[in-house]
């Protein structure tokens, strides 16, 4: 069924009752072309491209919970193409190019809105260091536009543009940058990968990799053995878990990184305000509550809550840059869990087993990635050659040297 | 979380710094064959089991010794603290 406003209007004017289910619940079949692991929003993006441009429908996607149960529906819904170094940035810019015609690609309200997002500077080095990203961004055809502290009073008075500590000497902005609603991403990806013929395999969880003479050729699960031709992990914050029983150590740490949500408040941000310097960023969602979140806890965990120092942490950054936010109440708080990768970069590529193939590594960018991390994860599946925007994005790049650090940080994930 | 440091009793994990796993103890040594793929797999590789993990720690806001936590990583329970001299000389090392 294809969604339109005049399906809307014949469908209230006839008591809804003409609505199907958005997708199928099959069963699993014995053998499939590709078995993707992870119904989350990379996951469920790669199924819709494979059928979509690739012309793959014979695969299955399999799922521990519920589709979109993981971090799609955790994040804090931010798109944007903001980053520096060439292995990243074009990657970033393909995937905001796909963020920009996904609705009417999939044919599914996923609310995507370029309400900006903007970066705080607070000092002359910061500047140097913005302008040059906003340089390399243009390189990579997106689009970056520096905002001086006057024009900033004017655009958000609400900022402590004095504070003593870090006054606010300008910003950069993404205007393209903006609010995605997280679940419809999900469920528009879902409904389209479903509707040509992909198989979405709910509480199924994987428990073991069939694995013969070094080729993977299909995986165990709760509900049965299911062999497939290529196997696709795509499960990051899980992948520690899913990688060992396939016998594999990554460079991968997991993480907590905490968010939370306000009570509905009438419109009073823009866009998206980051405050790098003080380990806070804010956006308000369309029901009014503001969004905001800090820096990861900092220690290994699988557990999808964090400990109160953070929660400390952020509210005291909220209240350095914008004091207002300490007349809102907190709503509720929740954890999401992060591959944290060795360099914050990214991985999609093909394993040392063959027939396997691992996406993960997305640390606290995951989610803007989302189309262009299905549209080159489904390129590598269905051609075996990296998409030419993910070159770089291989596992043994630092056995090579061939590192992603755009913050320069090292081999250490909690600093990325 | 409540670490209870072997000198000092429970404190604040806000006091410490948090370093990764405690296999960082084992330096490879850089004369030995094949070090090159053991130094690969010393500063990228990590196990990030779900379930027990021995990490160190440094009481930064503290005494400044190293420790070694034996922590879950589902429930954030703490089953053991050690400091990580002691855990590197039961393993062979002088310091």
């Amino acid at each position: 069924m294809r969604y339109s406003a005049f399906k809307i209007l014949t469908q209230g004017l006839t008591g809804n009752k003409g609505w199907k289910p958005v997708w199928r619940e099959p069963d699993p079949k014995p053998e499939y072309d590709i078995v993707i692991i992870g119904a989350g929003g990379h996951g469920l993006a790669t199924a819709y491209y494979l059928a979509k441009e690739f012309g793959i429908t014979n695969v299955a996607v399999v799922e521990k919970g519920w589709l979109g149960s993981g971090n799609i529906g955790r994040n804090t819904t931010i798109i944007r193409s903001n980053y520096m170094l060439p292995g990243n940035e074009p990657f970033y810019e393909f995937s905001m190019k796909l963020w920009e015609n996904l609705e009417q690609d999939f044919n599914y309200n996923a609310m995507i809105s370029q309400r900006s997002i903007l970066n705080l500077i607070h000092s002359d080095a910061q500047r140097d260091a913005f302008i040059r990203r906003g340089n390399a961004m243009f390189l990579a055809g997106a689009d970056a536009e520096y905002a001086s502290a006057e024009q900033l009073r004017q655009e958000l008075p609400f900022l402590d543009f004095d504070n003593a500590r870090f006054p606010i000497k300008g910003g950069l902005y993404q205007r393209r940058g903006g609010t995605v609603r997280h679940d419809a991403v999900a469920w528009g990806y879902a409904r389209g990968a479903d509707s040509r013929g992909v198989d979405i395999i709910q509480n199924c969880e994987v428990t073991g990799f069939d694995i013969e003479n070094g080729t993977c050729r299909g995986v165990e699960t709760t509900r049965g053995p299911i062999r497939a031709k290529k196997v696709a992990v795509c499960v990051a914050g899980s992948s520690g878990r899913v990688m060992a029983k396939a016998g594999m150590r990554l460079p991968i740490e997991s993480h907590v990184l905490q968010a939370f949500v306000t009570e509905g408040l009438k419109p009073v941000i823009p866009g998206v305000i980051t405050f790098g310097a003080g380990h806070f960023y804010v956006s308000q969602s369309d029901k009014g509550g503001l969004v905001f979140g800090g820096d990861i806890d900092g220690y290994n965990t699988y557990a999808q809550r964090g400990n109160l120092p953070v929660v400390e942490d952020v509210a005291e950054g909220g209240m350095a840059i914008m004091p207002i936010i300490g007349r809102a109440r907190l709503l509720r708080s929740w954890g999401g869990i992060m591959d944290m990768s060795m360099d914050g970069s990214p991985f999609i590529d093909k394993t040392d087993i063959g027939g396997l193939y691992f996406n993960g590594g997305w640390c606290y960018g995951g989610f803007k990635a989302t189309p262009a991390s299905g549209w080159c994860y489904a390129h590598l599946l269905a051609k075996d050659t990296p998409h030419p925007v993910a070159t770089e994005m291989r596992l043994d790049r630092f056995k090579r040297g061939h590192i992603i650090d755009e913050k320069g940080q090292g081999n250490q994930p909690n600093l990325h | 979380m409540i670490i209870n440091h072997p000198l000092l009793g429970p404190r604040d994990a806000a006091e410490f710094i948090y370093l990764g796993d405690a296999s960082l103890i084992d330096r490879p040594d850089w004369q030995d064959e094949g070090a090159d793929e053991k130094f690969y797999e010393y500063g990228y590789l990590r196990d990030n089991p779900a379930g027990e993990h021995q990490e160190l720690w440094y009481h930064e806001q503290g005494d400044r010794s190293w420790l070694v936590v034996t922590r879950n990583t589902l429930t954030h329970e703490i089953s053991k603290v050690e400091l990580a001299r002691d855990v590197a000389r039961a393993r062979g090392r002088s310091k």
